[in-house]
């Protein structure tokens, strides 16, 4: 089931939460809205499931327009950030909901509330209230509610939103199991890069109402398309200056840049990763900026370092694998020179305030 | 609800009783003497002088008299109706306030509580000017052979529109604290609007309307004022067991007056007992879904 979301805008009074998105989910896509919060992730969902109707633009599944219809109609599974189970029913009959309703046969709802407690690994807690469940146990009820109606697509809204680390790390993981069985078309709001890029095959950045960029987790990651993408997405360092005559001047680098060949100088902001940096011992005609080390810090898989430029009046931060880090053998205090492996510079066409 | 407040209650006992004893006793006393002098020595002697000249006079009292009779059925049928429209109302209102966001949303709520703020007489006085022969409508709907006023439909009416807070205003606030989610979960799984209500509204608020319910009733029960306007206190006819109670007093029919008043006491009492039980049940079922919550976190 394709979703295809035309110029669709929603207004609460002056302020538009969606702001005329077009956008096209391939059918069997799991994909991410990814944003920070306001950003419209969250009403755009509904709007998609028919919870909150659109102001203008046209919702269409499967090439059929369903922009009028309600959201009983668009046979779309929904979980709710908070799960919303219905409180005085107990799991059994909260995943049955759908079916009741519908007034399915007695003994076809049994044998299916029975495939799903094992699909969401519930098996013999059909007795129990959602009051007497953990927090990754309601969630899995609320998705075994939302796909006993074999919806024509799930949509979760920060549905990881409300648990603890390691609980998450198990769902996120057993979500993207559960969607490669079942190839059902799944869009799920967060707020969280890292879950965004775990979890799903397309992520859709959004920003104040507007997509500001949809690509895999690698294109949006490598290939930011604005400073906000880049920004929003981990750290950055963030250098300020100009462009002219194909070269870009920014803070302490002096680069190619061929996209502005003009003579007349243009005010540029340039953006590198602290993975991008480099720290050398030694000068070379690459690392130009020397620095002294304020911070060393292990973290994980890499070493972050906070380097100060006193020419400057800037803070680096640069993250180096473990073996580098241990082969440099950095101390706090000791001069370095830091050397940008690839920057990222745009110019401001459009405000992009950060 | 009440359960938490009574918490509160009880986690504040340890506060009072680092006060000293001559204080504490004082206002223990206190309390007796103000419920037990302005409560219930009135409500024992209701039936003191009910019963005074035996029982046999007291049942004659309540049965034989046809006009008393007649008060009796006025009021069970009156008070259940107005009690069944403001279920209705006060669903349809509660539902209305917390549900939608439209211009206006607050003057509703605010209005809501004018029946409790304007005094009974003057509600009725309302009544008879809006549907009375004098009034607005009062020509047009004699033409179609309605009768509001001095008649039964008036007494429904004023009782439903003094009554018209309870149910509303025991919802508004549960309805805001549940949510719209679980309903908006029905929606998108199929649930069409009755089923909605059926199947996830009602089982949420049962409690809350029950006691909204409870209130309302044991109000449109002992309602006086708005009544004694608009019935025109015709015998046998527009007489509820209140204004019963006061034209046997104006008559100094004692024992009568007292006999249908401990009636409606008892009424009263029975109403106020189920009401008990019934916060008891809801104070027990926060406890065990606070049990409940408890278990499954640890």
């Amino acid at each position: 089931m394709s979703i295809s979301i035309r110029h669709v805008t929603k207004r609460f009074g002056a302020i538009a939460a969606v702001d005329d998105v077009t956008l096209e989910i391939p059918s069997g896509c799991l994909i991410a809205l990814l944003g920070p919060s306001g950003s419209g992730k969250t009403t755009l969902l509904r709007i998609i499931a028919g919870l909150e109707n659109a102001d203008q633009g046209t919702i269409l599944l499967q090439d059929e327009d369903v922009t009028r219809r309600s959201a009983r109609e668009r046979e779309v599974g929904f979980v709710f950030q908070h799960y919303a189970l219905f409180r005085h029913m107990n799991v059994f009959e909260n995943i049955a909901f759908g079916m009741r309703v519908r007034r399915v046969a007695k003994k076809y709802v049994r044998d299916r509330v029975q495939e799903l407690l094992t699909l969401v690994r519930l098996d013999g807690l059909g007795t129990r209230f959602p009051s007497e469940l953990s927090g990754g146990q309601r969630q899995r009820v609320a998705l075994a509610r939302a796909l006993a109606v074999r919806p024509r697509m799930l949509l979760l809204d920060e549905p990881f939103g409300a648990l603890d680390a390691k609980v998450r790390q198990e769902l996120r993981v057993w979500l993207r199991k559960l969607h490669s069985e079942m190839h059902v078309t799944t869009v799920f709001v967060t707020h969280d890069q890292e879950e965004a890029f775990e979890v799903a095959d397309q992520v859709v950045v959004m920003r104040s109402g507007r997509v500001e960029q949809v690509g895999t987790p690698q294109e949006v990651f490598d290939q930011p398309a604005t400073p906000f993408v880049m920004d929003f997405l981990g750290n950055v360092n963030v250098f300020h200056g100009r462009v002219e005559s194909g070269r870009a001047h920014v803070g302490p680098f002096n680069i190619a840049y061929e996209e502005y060949p003009h003579a007349e100088p243009r005010a540029a902001t340039a953006y590198v990763r602290p993975h991008e940096l480099e720290i050398d011992r030694a000068p070379s005609a690459l690392s130009t900026l020397p620095g002294r080390v304020v911070q060393v810090n292990p973290s994980g898989a890499v070493v972050k370092v906070r380097v100060a430029s006193d020419e400057f009046g800037i803070e680096l931060s640069v993250d180096l694998i473990r073996e580098r880090a241990q082969q440099l053998a950095l101390k706090v205090g000791e001069t370095v020179y830091v050397r940008p492996r690839s920057v990222r510079v745009f110019m401001p066409e459009i405000d992009y305030a950060i | 609800m009440h359960s938490r407040q009574n918490r509160a209650l009880r986690a504040a006992g340890g506060l009072v009783a680092d006060e000293p004893l001559w204080l504490r006793c004082l206002l223990i006393g206190a309390s007796f003497a103000i419920v037990g002098g302005l409560i219930l020595v009135p409500l024992i002697y209701v039936f003191v002088q009910a019963l005074g000249p035996g029982l046999h006079t007291y049942l004659d009292n309540l049965w034989r008299d046809p006009d008393t009779r007649h008060s009796i059925w006025m009021t069970l049928t009156v008070a259940p109706i107005a009690v069944l429209l403001n279920t209705v109302l006060g669903i349809a209102a509660a539902w209305t306030v917390t549900r939608f966001r439209f211009p206006g949303r607050t003057l509703i709520v605010t209005l809501l509580d004018v029946p409790f703020a304007v005094s009974p007489i003057v509600v009725g006085l309302m009544f008879v000017l809006l549907f009375g022969m004098q009034g607005y409508f009062g020509p047009a709907l004699r033409e179609w052979g309605i009768k509001i006023i001095f008649a039964w439909p008036g007494l429904v009416l004023v009782t439903t529109f003094v009554t018209l807070p309870f149910v509303a205003r025991e919802l508004i606030p549960l309805m805001e604290a549940l949510g719209a989610d679980e309903e908006l979960a029905a929606v998108s799984l199929g649930a069409n609007p009755w089923q909605l209500f059926w199947r996830v509204t009602l089982p949420n608020i049962k409690w809350g309307l029950a006691y909204g319910i409870i209130q309302c009733n044991a109000r449109a029960i002992g309602e006086f004022g708005a009544v004694y306007v608009v019935s025109g206190r015709i015998d046998g006819e527009t007489y509820t067991m209140p204004l019963r109670v006061d034209k046997l007093f104006q008559e100094y029919n004692m024992p009568a007056s007292y006999a249908v008043a401990s009636l409606l006491t008892l009424m009263a009492l029975a109403t106020l007992g189920i009401k008990l039980l019934l916060e008891r049940y809801i104070a027990a079922q926060i406890e065990l879904d606070d049990q409940k919550q408890l278990e499954s976190q640890s």
